[in-house]
């Protein structure tokens, strides 16, 4: 529609008739569309950064066979039930809620369009146009460990947690198992902040970490701060969800960073295929949904080290949860040589021994 | 030359034109910035402030969003005509919330003539109890109610997120912040069948309507307004100051309650971290966008509610940023001000004269 027709239209008289009609674009037999619903602003870095560096490798790869749509900064209460609904009253075909707390509204949504095929991320409820896929972000944490056992000089590292969901859990215990196994003594020292994005928060429980005797920081939450503090009180960090590079190229070890768009280009051409099922995913490097930044601001023996650390996760030689692990208070909780099995640990809530400070 | 000159008396022409003048401004300026960005501004404005009423369960999704704005912005116009500054309403939410999903989480089993009610009850007097804090502050101490009704939803935020990731945690919910799912007798009850339209959506303008009668009608609500008006006379009168200001924090703080627990027992279902997307900030708005009345307060929880639709239809439709709901809120805000100059001023038209000028600098 151009200018001119536009004009036309409107001295014709007929906004109030046609205008809706020309909002819709016609479902037939267009592009397949895709919505997405999005936490935070699309912005420059962090977990709905890479969701949307996702989508958009998805539209590149499918041209004008997809056309997909986001909303950001949805929050997570019933207005996001408003929104999911909307994207599937328009027509999405496929839509993909990229938080936890999106989770009941997915679901509520998808009751009213059976026809609609829902992906939430990071849950764990599904149905039969639900499924539910999500990283094993643990496996970067290992690999972060291993790096600041070797690195760290006080022997204490610090860890900005968000929420204590499993996800976290499993990070923290990771990360600590990671660093035991170059580092039999070194300990791991976090703080909660009860938000996956708080700059103010990050950086006070930075300073903090830092104050008690912490001389590398790692963190689970979204934005830059905790590396650009680390930075100023000459600490080294990692990054997290994006390489952060840019932030603190002297102070950035590696980052996990999260690789979504193999996914989404997968899920998407499974409906165009119409071969799309309901299912649980759970990639980790092996799938390619997750990958380190660059190994930088270390010596080369560390570097080769994490690479190796990194290899033997991705061909199952290190399966990273192994026993025997205790917990905080001295119980064993897998016995030597057994693999935790990925029902227990979607739903872990304890702390390996060598963690230091209570969950909740 | 323009020149603005004090009426000496409110126009009552104004007090009513002023926000129907801000808004069309607000709509013409919205349109210039969506020019900007590329897109048609008819099309855009459509798209932003009318689309969102005419889709399937358009008015439903607008009542949902607009009952705890209201409910909360009534209870905010009735104690800032007092002159009490509640900033804390959110706070007051979430204790509502927390006191009687409590009772939800309690008794799941109980009979729903007993459990709703009961949840209800403990709702206001939970946001009334977290109102009651700064209102003894306020009178013992005379502590600033602003600072310290803030302050407190902070503290009831930290509470909250305690609950739900301690106590009260689901624990069929592998460790995720969140309670488990209210029962079916613990539920707002839906007094639209498929639509989510809840009971709060209706009780809504009913509570305005009561707040506008008290306030207007009552020696109560005229006690109020001299407090807040002219604090001296209300003094000479003898109205018991200190009363007045508990009054008025309980009744907001009351709302607030209300608010919070129909909003976790209907549309949200469960205590989670997330209960509010900042009702009790945003309230804060409706009360001034409506002129600090009760009724007002109605018109503007629902376009305030309506610019967050169209914030999400215009992502939806037109890809714009999530930023323009609150593009356009503000602007609303600074053009409800600034024409509010009209109601206590009028803009003459003054002619230069020039001899005067030239006599001026000959003599």
């Amino acid at each position: 529609m151009d200018r001119r027709q536009f004009h036309k239209i409107l001295g014709a008289g007929l906004i109030s008739a046609s205008l809706p009609s020309l909002l819709r674009p016609a479902f037939a037999d267009g592009p397949l569309q895709v919505g997405f619903v999005y936490l935070g602003p699309v912005g420059d870095f962090g977990w709905t950064y890479q969701h949307n560096v996702g989508c958009q490798q998805a539209q590149a790869h499918f041209g004008d066979k997809v056309k997909t749509t986001y909303v950001e900064n949805v929050p997570e209460s019933p207005d996001s039930e408003h929104v999911i609904a909307d994207l599937a009253a328009k027509g999405n075909k496929l839509i993909f809620t990229t938080s936890f707390g999106y989770m009941n509204y997915t679901l509520k949504v998808a009751k009213q369009y059976p026809d609609v095929f829902f992906e939430h991320c990071t849950g764990y409820m599904r149905d039969k146009n639900v499924s539910t896929y999500n990283i094993r972000f643990y496996e970067g944490r290992f690999v972060q460990g291993v790096i600041a056992g070797k690195l760290t000089k006080s022997g204490l590292v610090g860890y900005i947690g968000s929420i204590p969901v499993p996800e976290v859990v499993q990070g923290m215990n990771a990360f600590l198992l990671g660093m035991r196994s170059v580092n039999p003594t070194a300990k791991l020292k976090f703080i909660m902040i009860n938000s996956w994005y708080d700059p103010g928060k990050e950086g006070d429980a930075t300073k903090a970490l830092i104050d008690q005797g912490c001389d590398i920081i790692t963190q689970h939450t979204d934005s830059p701060t905790p590396l650009q503090t680390a930075k100023g009180r000459g600490v080294k960090a990692f990054g997290e969800a994006t390489d952060m590079t840019k932030f603190a190229p002297d102070t950035q070890l590696t980052a996990d960073v999260n690789d979504w768009g193999g996914y989404y280009i997968k899920r998407i051409q499974d409906v165009l295929d119409g071969k799309w099922a309901s299912t649980d995913t759970w990639g980790g490097f092996d799938s390619g949904m997750l990958s380190m930044a660059a190994f930088a601001n270390m010596p080369d023996d560390v570097k080769a080290l994490a690479g190796q650390a990194v290899a033997d996760i991705r061909s199952g030689k290190n399966k990273v949860f192994v026993g025997p692990l205790t917990d905080q208070s001295g119980k064993l909780q897998l016995p030597a040589g057994q693999v935790m099995d990925d029902g227990t640990l979607s739903g872990l809530q304890w702390l390996v021994e060598g963690v230091e400070g209570k969950l909740s | 030359m323009f020149r603005i000159e004090p009426r000496g008396y409110p126009s009552r022409f104004w007090s009513l034109g002023s926000p129907i003048l801000a808004i069309a401004l607000t709509i013409l300026v919205t349109g210039v910035i969506f020019a900007a960005m590329g897109q048609e501004p008819l099309v855009a404005v459509y798209t932003f402030l009318i689309a969102p009423l005419l889709e399937h369960n358009g008015l439903a999704a607008l009542a949902i969003r607009a009952a705890p704005l209201i409910m909360i912005g009534v209870g905010l116009s009735l104690c800032y005509r007092t002159n009490v500054w509640n900033i804390g309403a959110e706070g007051q939410f979430t204790l509502g919330a927390i006191s009687g999903g409590g009772l939800a989480l309690t008794f799941p089993d109980a009979p729903a003539e007993l459990l709703f009610p009961g949840m209800l009850a403990l709702g206001v007097i939970g946001g009334m109890f977290w109102a009651a804090i700064p209102a003894w502050l306020r009178t013992r101490y005379n502590a600033n109610e602003i600072l310290t009704s803030l302050m407190l939803h902070y503290i009831a935020g930290l509470l909250l997120v305690y609950l739900v990731t301690g106590p009260w945690k689901d624990p069929h919910g592998f460790g995720f912040p969140q309670s488990a799912l209210f029962s079916s007798t613990a539920t707002t009850p839906i007094i639209v069948p498929g639509t989510g339209v809840h009971l709060g959506c209706a009780l809504a303008p009913l509570l305005a309507a009561i707040a506008w009668l008290v306030l207007n009608k009552s020696v109560l609500g005229f006690k109020l307004r001299v407090v807040g008006q002219a604090p001296r006379a209300a003094r000479f009168a003898g109205f018991n100051e200190d009363r007045l200001i508990w009054t008025a924090m309980l009744i907001s703080g009351g709302l607030a309650g209300l608010a919070g627990i129909l909003e976790v027992a209907g549309p949200v279902g469960q205590l989670t971290t997330t209960i509010s997307p900042g009702y009790g900030f945003s309230a804060v708005i409706v009360a001034f966008l409506g002129r600090l009345d009760p009724i007002g307060a109605v018109f503007a929880g629902l376009l305030l509610a309506l610019s967050y639709l169209g914030g999400d239809a215009a992502q939806i439709d037109l890809g714009l940023p999530n930023a323009v709901t609150g593009i356009f809120q503000g602007i609303l805000l600074f053009f409800l001000l600034g024409c509010d100059l009209l109601i206590r001023y009028r803009i003459k038209r003054v002619r230069p004269n020039p001899a005067v000028t030239l006599t001026g600098i000959a003599e």
